[in-house]
């Protein structure tokens, strides 16, 4: 399958070096427009601005968390049909059923390898 | 301490150093600590409640997790920072994690609190419980850190 490497990333965690986990593995796999926001709020306001091809965002994290993060990116036109990965750090069966219902496109478990993320990101892409 | 808490986070130790860092930690025997001496240059601290209470602790030296973290993040770190704190943080919440699935299979949920880090020569560690705590040492190729687990089953 062919995957864009140039398609735009955003990735939301409030922990910058989780962030920078992410980006360093997104690049091992050969991805190179990631952009990052440390919250949901600050999430949105980029995701509004520019054209953000997939989300992978924290579940936990402080003011707006991933869930609702995910609820205010379906619920807007403009940008619910982003794909969203949720990183979580378990995986705790009612918090992916409620995941689910929201309308994630995938979760993945902490700790992952960047082969891992990628097969996530490819399977999600796939069925887009 | 049943010997099943302590193989949890054991394995999850490992399991997050290998995925998140390509480094393979190598387990010596465990040993019950009695001082509150840290026994690293850096600590992730973190509570757990439910059918097992109690704490877990990673203490790094420092020459271990300038490794692990450059490793993780794909750039040379050099000195404990914030990157290294915040990256300890987010490594014992990890451990934490992997550890209570497996907790989970075994019969025992577990939820955990936000890790707290402590950085510095000499500082210590403070368990919920009080007492001795069961010490794990690990070896890497870059130098030694310990995994102190202070828990007991409530069930």
């Amino acid at each position: 399958m062919d995957i864009d490497l140039n398609m735009k990333i955003l990735v939301i965690d409030d922990f910058s070096t989780m962030r920078k986990v992410i980006k360093n593995l997104l690049k091992q796999v050969g991805y190179s427009d990631i952009s990052e926001a440390q919250d949901g709020t600050s999430a949105l306001q980029i995701l509004k601005s520019r054209n953000i091809d997939f989300i992978i965002s924290d579940w936990n994290m402080p003011n707006m968390n991933g869930l609702e993060l995910l609820k205010a990116v379906r619920g807007d036109s403009e940008i619910s049909s982003i794909p969203f990965l949720m990183v979580t750090a378990e995986a705790l069966k009612d918090n992916i059923v409620l995941a689910v219902k929201e309308g994630v496109s995938n979760y993945i478990v902490k700790p992952f390898t960047a082969e891992v993320l990628n097969e996530k990101i490819e399977g999600i892409i796939a069925k887009q | 301490m049943d010997v099943r808490f302590v193989n949890s986070f054991l394995e999850g130790t490992i399991s997050v150093l290998e995925t998140m860092a390509h480094v393979t930690p190598k387990p010596g025997n465990p040993y019950l600590k009695k001082s509150r001496a840290a026994g690293g240059d850096v600590s992730g601290i973190i509570g757990l409640t439910g059918a097992v209470t109690g704490s877990l602790a990673l203490s790094f030296s420092e020459k271990a997790i300038l490794k692990i973290v450059s490793n993780m993040l794909g750039e040379e770190i050099t000195e404990i920072n914030d990157d290294i704190e915040d990256a300890v943080g987010e490594i014992t919440n990890m451990v934490s994690g992997v550890a209570r699935k497996k907790l989970e299979s075994l019969g025992f949920n577990v939820t955990s609190a936000i890790p707290t880090v402590v950085a510095g020569k000499n500082h210590t560690i403070h368990h919920v419980l009080g007492g001795p705590s069961i010490i794990i040492p690990f070896e890497t190729e870059d130098g030694p850190f310990v995994v102190d687990v202070s828990m007991i089953g409530t069930e």
